[in-house]
């Protein structure tokens, strides 16, 4: 389906499309800075690709045209993506995509920050990981990993022209003709949340302006848990960095090492066996139970309903009691590896899995019992956070969020690998995009997730969990004590890394809260030339101060919970 | 301390620093400061398998004007740090600082631009848990220790010391 786009682009567009190319399955297209514009409206309007997932900057040092600028647009009905590539010299503008989608503010805002590209009409470009006061741009293959830079003093999001501002819009939305009340500067409450807010989930900030509670302006600021994965993963080997990539999402680190792995496999060209593929299946499945669970539990305490936090996290001890017997760790799991998992399932961890599905199925009844007619939760859930299909695209919404507003996009489904074609689940959707709507979806997808457990369970074939490749798996230990080729093996593996052939690819599979993705770019040796994440969370959070406004500063903690941001991913 | 053998059943005498770290050592509120996954592990530190309270460090306090102890739980970065010193500055003496987990230590295995290399380089830190992140057994040893140095502190002494550093 991609091949057709890109030929069709080629009809349309002819030479200015400069360059096409296919890697294993993705397709490239280069084009001018001057056309980037066009091409994009092409895709997003008549190309069916409605949704602008990310937007990655890699830097090449040696190159006139040092910068590359690649914005990937998506459908979400059909395996149908598109890379397209733009090059600039050193202070070149690229124009930017907010005018196309939303999702394309933050998006360029941090092309903007670690790679100092500029982006032409970008309404708002600032830096956005790192902190204000920084010199330089960390991305850059010139700047050392190591440099790290004092911050004096926070900064501040809303100036008193911002202030002015917003106090004169808000009071023409109050009354339109003119007559009435004005609302002065000094009415409106400048609330700072976090980031180290006890209810703003983690360290996430937002600065809003109140007019008594209702919130008329906000603004979220991002970077404080910007712990550097990307630049972290140019100065390791692959193997190396699968352990940081537990700490992204670390309420479902299981997820980020199979997609990480399936990133790196797609590159290497490795097909993992079957046996590997399916316990892969059953840890992404749990993993995902233990995020919603962390998420549904947590997000109804903001609403005050305790108990439903004692059911939930009671079955999430008992889903981390396999994790632990798993991997050795609750949390920090670096379970999958590069063609395959650390190690087989424990004996007995079938039994366990279906007596705590059972468990998991019980929990989600009784919550769904004590909330579904509960005036509180349905007063304070109902219509209240709701973004409109059309916006939750603009943005750039996957996941439960997305699907809470009824578009039935899930990555297990268009893009399905490990197998997902061959397993029987529904796509739970809401219709209203509200809090209520995704706080259900949640729970109904774990009960898919168990489904989907219980039918790999019943599959799970016998054999080994390791690809045989030598160039990619570590030998078995009796080999490296015992024969030269197997210390030479090892040693090479350790110290020079998996070879990966040069290229470039994009691997994603279904989050637990959207589509996550790494695209890899390797240039032949151990080490990673660019790893960029597409971080379901960092779209989202990004629509934030959009959903909360006009609504109580109460519900947009609520709203948020039921966002589920998770810093670690939102900053990487 | 001792029972006061003249008037049995009445008095102890202890020595006043004595009652009084007994009283501050048993009755630590903390106030969290989690940041990334170590908080999720602090989550689970104090709740009910686990049980914070065993130690007499239950009552977790959310504002820094009401707690004496901060665990600082997750990566602090250099964006954070600002902040982490004002509110670290919010709380009233006497106060104590545990760093959970190597990358409240130490920067742990992120060794880079954005990360700062220990807490200790922003506010006075009494004790580092390692473990990344540290199991909750193993936040307990580190509030064991610190119940140890409160025990061994002058009543001035925690004012004092932070004074010195903090300038
Ligand atoms: S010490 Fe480990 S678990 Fe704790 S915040 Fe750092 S990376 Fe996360």
């Amino acid at each position: 389906m991609s091949e057709k786009l890109v030929q069709a682009l080629r009809q349309e567009f002819g030479a200015d499309i400069l360059a096409a190319s296919a890697y294993r399955g993705d397709h490239h297209v280069t084009v001018a800075p001057a056309r980037v514009t066009a091409v994009l409206r092409y895709l997003q309007q008549r190309g069916g690709c409605e949704m602008l997932a990310d937007v990655i900057g890699v830097d090449y040092p040696d190159r006139e045209q040092r910068f590359d600028v690649i914005y990937y647009v998506r459908s979400l009905s059909a395996p149908r993506q598109v890379w397209v590539r733009v090059s600039v010299r050193e202070g070149e503008a690229v124009p930017s995509a907010c005018a196309l989608w939303r999702s394309a503010d933050w998006h360029e805002r941090e092309v903007y920050d670690l790679f100092g590209v500029p982006f032409a009409g970008h309404p708002d470009l600032r830096r956005i990981l790192c902190h204000h006061e920084f010199e330089g741009h960390a991305l850059r293959k010139d700047y050392p990993v190591e440099l790290g830079q004092e911050l004096s003093a926070p900064e501040k999001l809303f100036s008193d022209h911002d202030i002015a501002r917003a106090a004169h819009r808000a009071s023409l939305a109050q009354n339109p003709t003119g007559a009435g009340d004005e609302i002065h500067p000094s009415d409106l409450l400048t609330v700072n949340l976090g980031p180290s807010h006890p209810a703003m989930h983690g360290c996430l900030r937002a600065e809003c302006l109140l007019d008594g509670e209702t919130i008329v302006e906000a603004r979220a600021e991002i970077g404080y848990l910007h712990r550097c994965f990307e630049k972290e993963a140019e100065d390791h080997t692959w193997a190396e960095v699968m352990p940081y990539t537990d700490r992204l999402n670390y309420c479902s680190p299981m997820l980020n090492n199979v997609i990480y792995a399936l990133a790196v496999e797609k590159l290497l060209h490795v097909e993992v066996t079957p046996r590997c593929r399916v316990i892969r299946v059953i840890v992404s499945e749990l993993s995902r139970i233990i995020d919603h669970l962390v998420c549904v539990g947590t997000n109804l305490v903001d609403m005050g309903a305790l108990t439903m936090y004692w059911y939930t996290f009671y079955v999430r001890e008992a889903m981390c009691q396999i994790i632990e017997k798993l991997c050795g760790s609750r949390l920090t799991t670096n379970y999958a590896r590069i063609g395959g998992l650390s190690h087989d399932l424990y004996p007995g961890c079938e039994d366990e899995v279906r007596t705590k599905l059972r468990m998991l199925e019980e929990a989600v009844r009784d919550v769904v019992k004590l909330a579904a007619r509960n005036r509180i939760f349905l007063d304070r859930t109902v219509g209240i956070g709701a973004i409109s299909r059309a916006d939750a695209v603009s943005y750039g919404l996957t996941g439960p969020c997305l699907r809470a507003c009824g578009i039935p996009y899930d990555v297990r489904k268009v893009h399905p690998t490990l197998d997902y074609q061959e397993y029987d689940f529904d796509v739970p959707t809401g219709e209203d995009g509200d809090t209520h709507a995704r706080i259900m979806v949640r729970l109904a997808e774990m009960v898919q997730s168990k489904r989907i457990i219980e039918q790999a369970l019943q599959k799970l074939p016998a054999g080994p969990v390791n690809v045989d490749e030598p160039r990619v798996i570590l030998p078995p230990k009796a080999k490296v004590y015992g024969s030269i080729e197997g210390v030479m093996n090892q040693f090479k593996l350790i110290y020079e890394g998996i070879q990966v052939p040069a290229g470039a690819a994009y691997g994603c599979g279904e989050g637990a809260n959207g589509e996550l993705g790494f695209y890899c770019i390797a240039d032949g040796g151990g080490r990673p030339y660019r790893i960029k994440v597409r971080p379901p969370c960092f779209p989202i959070y990004g629509a934030f101060t959009h959903i909360i406004k006009g609504g109580m500063v109460a519900d947009a903690i609520a709203t948020l919970g039921s966002l589920n941001i998770i810093a670690g991913e939102l900053d990487r | 301390m001792a029972v006061d053998l003249a008037n049995p059943g009445n008095f102890l005498t202890t020595r006043l620093r004595q009652a009084i770290n007994w009283g501050r050592k048993y009755s630590l509120w903390p106030i969290p400061y989690g940041t990334a996954c170590c908080a999720i592990e602090f989550m689970a530190a104090v709740s009910s398998y686990h049980d914070l309270s065993r130690y007499g460090a239950e009552l977790v306090r959310f504002s820094p004007r009401q707690s004496d102890l901060m665990i600082v739980a997750g990566t602090i970065s250099y964006k954070q740090a600002p902040i982490l010193k004002t509110i670290y500055a919010q709380m009233c003496e006497p106060k104590w600082v545990v760093a959970m987990g190597v990358c409240a230590s130490s920067g742990g295995f992120y060794k880079n631009y954005g990360t700062l290399q220990g807490i200790d380089r922003v506010i006075p830190t009494d004790i580092y848990v390692a473990g990344c992140p540290p199991t909750p057994e193993n936040l307990f040893h580190g509030l064991l220790l610190l119940q140890d140095k409160i025990d061994r502190e002058g009543l001035v002494a925690s004012a004092q010391r932070h004074g010195e550093q903090t300038g």
